[in-house]
Parts: C-alpha cells; sequence; structure tokens
C-alpha cells in the first residue's frame, strides 16, 4: 500500500525517534515503529511539556492534533492509554503518543497546547471516565444529560443499564431499567482451539 | 449618567431547526442580535458505533461506515478497509484500487453538492438545491449498480471491492462526466457572483491558518485558510499518485472562500474520475487469497476447499493480528481517520473513529462570536457538518 511508501519512510521515523530520544531522555518510557508508523510513551504528568517541545521544535512542528483517544486495559493497574495522533504538515510525518492513566489520577489537558483538544478530552472523560486536570470545561459530550457510567469501558455492557420511551399516559419519555426479551446474544465466533476460556457445558458431567 | 443593566438573553437553536444541518442543540447566548457564546451540545445523534464495532467480526463493521457520514459513505469505508489491510499487510489489485478511488471522488462530489446546496438554502437560495438534488441522484444510480444500494453501500472489502463493476457503468459515468461540467457552470451562475450569497458569506467565519491548525481543521476548511494541504497529494494511497489533479487553496477563510473551494474540488473530482476511467485495466477486483476474501461462488459448488473457506469467513471472521494503525483518508469533510486496535482476534479490541466535522463543529463559538444570528446559519452551513459521524 502506498502509505507507507509514502513520506513516512522508516528511516525517516529512525531519524525522527533518535531526535526525540536525544531531547526526551528519561522521559521516553517506550517507542516503537510499526506499520510505518512510530509511537512514543511517555509519562502522564509531563504530557504537556512534550507536546509543546513536539510542537514547536524545528525538526518537528507537529502543529495539529489530529486526534486524542482513550483504550481501556482492565487487566493493568493503569487501565487506561491516552493516545494522542500528531500530524506534521510541515515535514509531513505522523507521530503517536500515549500516555497511561488509572480510574482515579487526571491527566493534564492539553487544550492549553492545543485547543482543539478541548471536545476530544470531554470525550474520553465521558466514554472511559478519564480525568483532566485544569480542562476549562469538562462535561460529558456525547451521552445523554443525566447519564451515568462510562460506556466504553471494557466492563460497560453493550445493552447499557437504562432504555427510554414514550410514557403515553405521563405524556413523557421515561426511563426504565433495560429489560431484554431475549438474553444478550454475545456470539463466540473463535474455533474450539482458540475461542475455549476453560469451560464447555456438560463437562461437569464426565468428571463426576 | 444613569445606570444601564445590559441583558444578554440565550437562543435553544435546534435540536429540530432546518438549518442545523441535523439534530445540532446549540445554546446561544444573543447580546441583541449578536452572539456572545454558543455552547453545542451534540451526542443527539449518538449510537454507539464504536462500542458496536467492539461487539462485531471485522467483516461486519464496515456496514456501520456508511451510517456515519451518511453522504460521504464509501470515503469511511476506505479508511476503515484501509487500516485492517494495513494490519493483514495486504494490498488489493490494482482494478479494485482504481474502483475505490473512482467511487471515493464520486462520494466527494455527492457530499459537496449537498453541502452547498443545503447551505445556499440555508441562507435563501432555493434553485440550486433542486439542481443539485438531480445530479445527487444521478450519481446514486451509479452506487446502486455496484452495490445494490443507493447509500449505504458496503461495498470496499478488505483486498478488493465486493463485486467488479457491472457492464457499460463506465460509458455511463463517462456521459455523466459530459453533462456534469456545463452543469457545474451553470450552478456557479447562481452562487459565485451572486450579490446576496455574497452579502451572507464574504468576510462571516473567518478562520486564520493558525488558528485553522490549532483547532484541528482539515480537508476543504483548512485549504480555503490558506493551507496546501490534501492528503491525497501529501501522503498518496491508493492510485492517488498516478493522478493528476490539483488542490484549490483560499486565501481568506471565511463561508465564501470554503464555498469556492469546495466548488472547485468537485471539478478536480471530475478530473480524477475521467482518468480513472481511462487508466482502469482489466483484471481481478479482489484478492485470491481466500483467507481474506470469499471464494467465488462457482467454486464453492465443486471444491470442499473453498467451501471451508466461505464457512469459516461468514461465522468465524478473518483474524487480524495484533497491533495498532491509525490510517487516515481525504474525506469530502476532511481527515476521516481510524485508528484501530486488534488483540490478534477476530473483533478489534478498539475501533476509534476521528472525524472531520467533530474539530470544525468545535470551533464554530470562535467562529461564530461577535457576529449575527443569521450569520451563525452560514456558518453552520459552511462547517459542513452532518451529525452521523459528530455524534458517532
Amino acid at each position: 500500500m502506498s502509505v507507507e511508501t509514502g513520506p513516512q519512510t522508516v528511516e525517516a521515523l529512525e531519524d525522527m525517534l533518535a531526535t526525540i530520544e536525544a531531547k526526551l531522555g528519561d522521559l521516553l518510557l517506550e517507542s516503537r515503529i510499526a506499520h510505518g508508523e512510530l509511537t512514543i510513551v511517555v509519562p502522564a504528568s509531563r504530557i504537556v511539556e512534550v507536546l509543546t517541545w513536539l510542537r514547536d521544535e524545528p525538526a518537528m512542528l507537529f502543529s495539529e492534533l489530529v486526534d486524542l483517544c482513550g483504550v481501556d486495559w482492565p487487566e493493568r493497574e493503569q487501565r487506561f492509554d491516552v493516545v494522542y495522533h500528531l500530524l506534521s504538515l510541515h515535514h509531513n510525518q505522523r507521530l503517536r503518543v500515549k500516555v497511561r492513566t488509572d480510574e482515579h489520577t487526571p491527566v493534564p489537558s492539553v487544550t492549553a497546547v492545543y485547543p482543539t483538544a478541548g471536545w476530544f478530552e470531554r470525550e474520553a472523560w465521558d466514554m472511559f471516565g478519564i480525568l483532566f486536570s485544569d480542562h476549562p470545561d469538562l462535561r460529558r459530550i456525547l451521552t445523554d444529560y443525566g447519564f451515568e457510567g462510562h460506556p466504553l469501558r471494557k466492563d460497560f455492557p453493550l445493552t447499557g443499564y437504562v432504555e427510554v420511551r414514550y410514557d403515553d399516559d405521563q405524556k413523557r419519555v421515561v426511563y426504565e431499567p433495560v429489560k431484554l426479551r431475549q438474553d444478550f446474544r454475545n456470539f463466540d465466533f473463535l474455533s474450539p482451539w482458540e475461542g475455549l476460556q476453560g469451560f464447555l457445558p456438560g463437562d461437569e458431567k464426565a468428571t463426576s | 449618567m444613569s445606570e444601564t443593566t445590559i441583558r444578554t438573553f440565550s437562543v435553544n437553536f435546534g435540536p429540530q431547526h432546518p438549518a442545523a444541518h441535523g439534530v445540532l442543540r446549540l445554546v446561544l447566548e444573543m447580546d441583541g442580535e449578536v452572539v456572545e457564546r454558543a455552547d453545542p451540545h451534540i451526542g443527539l445523534l449518538h449510537r454507539g458505533t464504536e462500542k458496536l464495532i467492539e461487539y462485531r467480526p471485522y467483516l461486519q463493521n464496515i456496514g456501520y461506515f456508511d451510517r456515519l457520514d451518511y453522504v460521504s459513505m464509501m470515503c469511511q469505508e476506505h479508511s476503515y478497509v484501509l487500516a485492517v489491510e494495513k494490519l493483514l499487510g495486504i494490498t488489493p489489485p490494482i482494478r479494485a484500487q482504481y474502483i475505490r478511488v473512482l467511487f471515493c471522488e464520486i462520494t466527494r462530489i455527492l457530499n459537496h453538492l449537498l453541502n452547498i446546496t443545503t447551505m445556499a438554502l440555508d441562507i435563501g437560495a432555493m434553485t440550486p438545491l433542486l439542481w443539485g438534488f438531480e445530479q445527487r441522484e444521478k450519481l446514486m444510480e451509479f452506487y446502486e449498480a455496484v452495490s445494490g444500494a443507493r447509500m449505504h453501500a458496503n461495498y470496499f472489502r478488505f483486498g478488493g471491492v465486493a463485486k467488479d463493476m457491472p457492464a457499460g457503468l463506465e460509458e455511463r459515468i463517462a456521459e455523466w462526466c459530459d453533462q456534469f461540467m456545463p452543469f457545474m457552470d451553470d450552478l456557479e451562475t447562481l452562487l459565485t457572483e451572486n450579490r446576496i450569497f455574497k452579502q451572507r458569506t464574504v468576510d462571516i467565519g473567518v478562520v486564520s491558518a493558525e488558528d485553522a491548525l490549532a483547532w484541528g481543521f482539515s480537508g476543504p476548511m483548512l485549504r480555503a485558510s490558506g493551507i496546501a494541504w490534501d492528503l491525497r497529494k501529501a501522503q498518496p494511497y491508493e492510485v492517488y499518485d498516478r493522478m493528476d489533479f490539483d488542490i484549490p487553496v483560499g486565501r481568506h477563510g471565511d463561508c465564501y472562500d470554503r464555498y469556492l473551494v469546495r466548488m472547485w474540488e468537485m471539478r478536480e473530482s471530475v478530473k480524477i474520475i475521467r482518468q480513472c476511467l481511462e487508466q482502469m485495466p482489466e483484471g481481478p477486483v479482489r484478492l485470491p487469497n481466500h483467507k481474506v476474501t470469499p471464494p467465488p461462488r462457482a467454486e464453492m459448488k465443486r471444491s470442499m476447499e473453498a467451501l471451508i473457506h466461505h464457512f469459516k469467513l461468514y461465522t468465524e471472521g478473518i483474524h487480524v493480528p495484533k497491533g495498532e494503525v491509525y490510517v487516515a483518508t481525504e474525506n469530502p469533510k476532511g481527515e476521516f481517520g481510524v485508528y484501530l486496535v486488534s488483540d490478534g482476534t477476530n473483533r478489534p479490541y478498539r475501533c476509534k473513529i476521528r472525524s472531520p466535522g467533530y474539530a470544525h463543529l468545535q470551533a464554530l463559538e470562535k467562529m461564530a462570536k461577535g457576529h449575527q444570528l443569521a450569520d451563525t446559519v452560514a456558518i453552520i452551513g459552511s462547517l459542513d457538518i452532518v451529525f452521523g459521524e459528530i455524534d458517532r
């Protein structure tokens, strides 16, 4: 695919990584070049500093924050990744910056560096419950008024907890707990060798 | 001097307002006719697409991408399909790449026609809408010819497209191109030098180049502010590097420049469509690798292996290797990105959809401040927002 053969050659990414390593030093927790994309992991508490440098350094000039999102890894101690996708129009490069956090530790907001982060951080708060400190207006954004919970967390059920309908007697929309006519069918499409996790119904008969 | 109290009042704009382009609820604080603060409330069309995607095999998710921005359907499939292909490490056959580019450009015209004409309708010109939608119907017939659906095509597949174009479609598209250029000239006579249209758009909602970058603009919004940036040129994907086309760039970053950029982009899209039709080779439209693409139906009747492949593909689906990619394509509205995290199973672990309209709408407060209420309508029109992609 020509995405890789474009300007983002692996050599260019390695050069960029060397420059970043030289500057960040200990702040660079991890780095990886895969699929022609460079990913760096930095401590959450220093993210503002790192992004400011990446934006202003002449060799970087990542002038645009394209995307900011969360990823949930519930089995990890610090369960959330906050992923920043940066774009340098000047050098025609992309960079992925990640920080890790948990449910209680706020990540410093980068709205001062990139104003566009405002809504993206609100979305990450809404969807995952990731806290951002110094955010000017950290309200929910996509979910309903008065919504509870953070729907994109892995432990939030796909069906949610409440459903709405119009009640003809009360002449208004009412909220009720979700009632499913049948159980939610989460198909296990995997082959038995991969999808099997421990228990098969009927196994207990063989052992008893 | 007597004390005067300044009274601002709030106006609730939408969510059922025809000029809100969908379900935008805008809480405006007004000082007389002048907007002091604009607070968009979004999410009224939130369907949890990203959550749903985590529960479906890769193939079944293509359909969700049509339904995000429901006027640039195939372009969004394109981002997702490219992301999965990048993780799988496959490249579709050359004819499939041409078909994809061809339909992405058809989609761009579909989108721009809708945007320009409805924006013109919002600020008082009705005829462009009627004319533009006639052309849109013709383009949707091409959609229907290849996919069977006028809008939600579900046409792109990993490793190619669902099926080849039917016989004669290339000629029909070429004929359409010939009649579209005179149509564009007619459309321009209605709007470009129209005094009322210019009064309503010139110097309205000006965004400087620095602001456009800071607020994460992309696509025509960025180019109207004077930054020559187009992913089709800068980071070409598929066969865009073989195409000869120009990138229109504005100078003032106002609503009128955004209109002009979109108008010119349609002409450039026609150029690309013509080149696709000329250069498109014969050949397969799907990879012969049946671990990814289904085998032909005829083969399934005879070959046990083909039957097994088919069964596995449509029950279990493909397994995508562990990893993460971000793939962005130049959608009609701007940079549409898909950040895909795979854990090696048959479903995405996380799929973040980066929609261009989200960033653009965020800047509405900045753009609308100090303008009159009626200008806010023009600005919303020029943002080219569709709530399917913003609320996801």
